[in-house]
């Protein structure tokens, strides 16, 4: 099975780590990534802000038809992928593009999906002595339909102290270009989400979308809150041998 | 209004973030809005929680409704034929100003200057309150939290609770002022403050013989309304008065009665969290010496049939108003209902305000979401809020150029549009370390309160290109 990592422009630009993560987590679990270099953006950012970008779809789609899978490591991307590439395609018109961009959007996953639909488990062995609450993004539960599936991952970490955040439903106020555009709303929805991270007494924020974690980690970073924040790739990579 | 549309949007307003920004630094009001959308939501999930059905009495939902918006032309006509063949009245309206002059008229004609009114979106919507006002007729609220924002000159906040921005000590004192006949030892009692009412409102329901109304349902197959509420105020105007004025958007429609099936489930608990709404009313016409004897039905568009042209936003009639999205919305639940700006506030409002005004009149509301889809989630008629949002986004950019904005995101495309351009773009993000706490706009907005991440030493590109 040939797979490739689409790395997410975010974490290619700025989160190099969660991009590791993943190589080194599949890795361990024998199955080897690709990393075509002609890919760039998922064009959900332009798409989300009013600017349909049928071009950043025609790429993702000539990068990643020729795997067999491809593997996100944010539900935010896939759900963009999966749930507006089509859409992005035919309000140009381009119904051929449309179809295509179905197709390769049916072999795209997250990573939580691709480690327990594809590689059918929930144990990848990780080792992580940490008190970690998780924050299951908005696009991943809903867009996406993850589901437990980062849970269950996280659950079978050992030595993991995995505690439950408050109001984890509710989303965390980044949004895309709404944290710019609508800043004070963003910073009120923010000020609630760190709020319940901070009465969990974590040490670590775990999620599965760098760009909210951005959102989290930049405010508590604001404040000196003391809370790391961690992509689910960074938590499920780490091991006895190879501790984070 | 210049634009026929009526109040549909509160052209006095200033935008979306603006207005946001003075409800958030508005802790009375943020207490408010959270208390209360927070006690529906709650009653909400338990009784889906109870309701085994529920996706499937939402499938239902939207499927009776996508079947009256594919055969609008033919339900409206049975409609007519059959509420006329009772007995009824049946005008058409193009827009808010047809509406009401149209009800302006027929209330003339009984030769009265007062109505009572049953809460009612779409007399909101076209602004009827005001309209009668300005020919000489006083129209009475009759809904406990519509009599409230009537007295206090407020607007209302929510589609279902529009007194929600209120606390109970605020109703004392808009009582207390407001309400000539208001006892004067009122206290903050929900019970003493709803007796109050009971009695102010009481006077009325005996003397007046005008009733204006909306309805939540329109039965094609019988000509009859609906409509559902907690009170039995609604009830009292729909039977005491000689005349009955109902003016019901064209989206209200369902094709049979038994369709009410889904709706009655589907409506009460994803609006006030109640298994059955307390009073249901149905009337189908004249029924000789019962109730109102002259029975008038305003068919209201208003943008209706503009939303329908829309593709993908023609879901958006599917509505059936039981802002179930705006007791979930993240974003209302800060800001409140005011800060949008139109009538129809929250998710459903950021999304049929542009479809029925055209979006170069709120082309603010569609960005006026962070897109966490939970308004989609609870949404009984299965109406796909995001994305409609995103659609709406793009006519918005389309429809109102902003240069600057424009040309940062040609940017961001130009240099998304292959490995070199892409991999030159990456060479800029170390610079990001200057503006890490204190970025220029518009990235001002995220620094104020949030640090840019600390750029990495290298790109992912370069670690896997370096030979990892």
């Amino acid at each position: 099975m040939r797979v490739a990592l689409f790395s997410t422009c975010l974490v290619d630009a700025l989160y190099p780590d969660a991009g590791k993560a993943t190589v080194a987590l599949l890795d361990r679990l024998g199955q080897p990534l690709e990393f075509p270099l002609e890919q760039t953006c998922c064009g959900q950012m332009h798409a989300n802000s009013g600017y349909f970008e049928p071009g950043l779809v025609r790429r993702y789609v000539d990068v990643f038809e020729p795997y067999d899978a491809v593997v996100v490591p944010s539900g935010s991307c896939a759900g963009a992928i999966r749930h507006q590439h089509a859409m992005v395609a035919r309000a140009a018109n381009d119904e051929a593009l449309a179809t295509r961009a179905e197709a390769v959007a049916k072999k795209t996953y997250e990573l939580s999906e691709f480690l327990i639909d594809v590689l059918n488990t929930d144990d990848v062995g990780a080792y992580f002595p940490h008190r970690v609450t998780y924050h299951p993004t908005c696009h991943s539960v809903r867009m996406l339909g993850v589901g437990d599936r980062p849970l269950r991952l996280l659950r079978n970490v050992r030595a993991i102290d995995l505690v439950e955040l408050p109001g984890n439903d509710e989303c965390c106020g980044f949004g895309g270009t709404f944290s710019i555009k609508n800043p004070d709303v963003s910073a009120a929805m923010l000020a609630d989400k760190m709020e319940s991270v901070i009465e969990t007494g974590a040490e670590v924020l775990c999620a599965g979308d760098r760009s909210c974690l951005m959102h989290i980690g930049g405010g508590l970073d604001r404040i000196h809150a003391g809370v790391r924040t961690l992509h689910l790739a960074e938590v499920l990579a780490s091991t006895q041998e190879a501790p984070l | 209004m210049s634009n026929g549309n009526g109040d549909l949007i509160w052209t006095d307003d200033p935008p979306f973030a603006q207005n946001a920004k003075r409800a958030v630094d508005d802790s009375q009001l943020r207490h408010n809005v959270r208390k209360a959308t927070a006690t529906i939501r709650e009653r909400r999930a338990g009784l889906v929680a109870e309701t085994p059905d529920w996706q499937a009495l939402r499938a239902s939902g939207a499927a009776i409704k996508d079947d009256v918006l594919h055969h609008l032309d033919g339900y409206l006509e049975q409609f007519e034929r059959n509420a006329t063949a009772r007995g009824a009245h049946v005008h058409w309206a193009r827009d808010a100003d047809e509406a009401t002059q149209t009800v302006t008229r027929l209330v003339q004609a009984t030769g009265r200057n007062e109505v009572i009114k049953v809460k009612s979106m779409a007399t909101q919507e076209i602004g009827l309150v005001k309209a009668l006002e300005d020919a000489g007729i006083t129209a009475h609220e009759t809904d406990l939290a519509e009599l409230i924002i009537q007295l206090s000159h407020d607007r209302p906040s929510h589609i279902v609770v529009p007194a929600l921005h209120r606390n109970r000590a605020e109703i004392r004192q808009i009582f207390r002022d407001h309400m000539p006949d208001a006892p004067t030892e009122l206290s903050d009692d929900p019970n003493a403050l709803a007796e109050a009412a009971r009695l102010h409102l009481r006077r009325l329901f005996l003397k007046t013989r005008v009733a204006v109304s909306g309805a939540n349902f329109a039965i094609a197959e019988t000509g009859g309304l609906l409509v559902a509420e907690s009170e039995g105020n609604g009830r009292m105007c729909l039977t005491l008065p000689d005349t009955l004025i109902s003016v019901v958007g064209i989206e209200k429609l369902i094709p049979r009665f038994g369709d009410l099936e889904v709706f009655l489930q589907l409506l009460p608990r994803s609006s006030t969290g109640e298994r059955m709404n307390p009073y249901n009313s149905v009337w189908t016409g004249v029924t000789q010496n019962d109730g109102p004897q002259n029975v008038h039905i305003v068919l209201l568009d208003n943008g209706r049939t503009k939303a329908l042209a829309d593709d993908t936003g023609r879901q958006a009639l599917r509505c059936i108003r039981c802002a179930a999205c705006l007791n979930v919305c993240p974003v209302y639940e800060r800001t409140g209902g005011h800060a949008y700006g139109a009538t129809y506030p929250g998710p459903i409002g950021a999304i049929v305000t542009p479809l029925m005004a055209g979006v170069e009149h709120a082309p603010e509301l569609p960005f006026a979401s962070s897109l966490c889809g939970a308004c989609y989630e609870v949404c009984p008629v299965k109406i796909d809020i995001p994305t409609v949002l995103v659609k709406l986004r793009a006519d918005a950019v389309k429809a109102q150029r902003h240069k600057a904005q424009d040309a940062t995101f040609a940017a961001a495309a130009q240099a998304m549009s292959g490995r070199r351009r892409w991999t030159a773009a990456l060479k800029l993000v170390p610079l990001m370390r200057f503006i890490r706490h204190g970025a220029p706009p518009p990235l001002s907005g995220w620094t104020r309160t949030r640090d840019l991440p600390d750029p990495p030493k290298q790109s992912f590109r370069d670690w896997w290109s370096n030979g990892r």
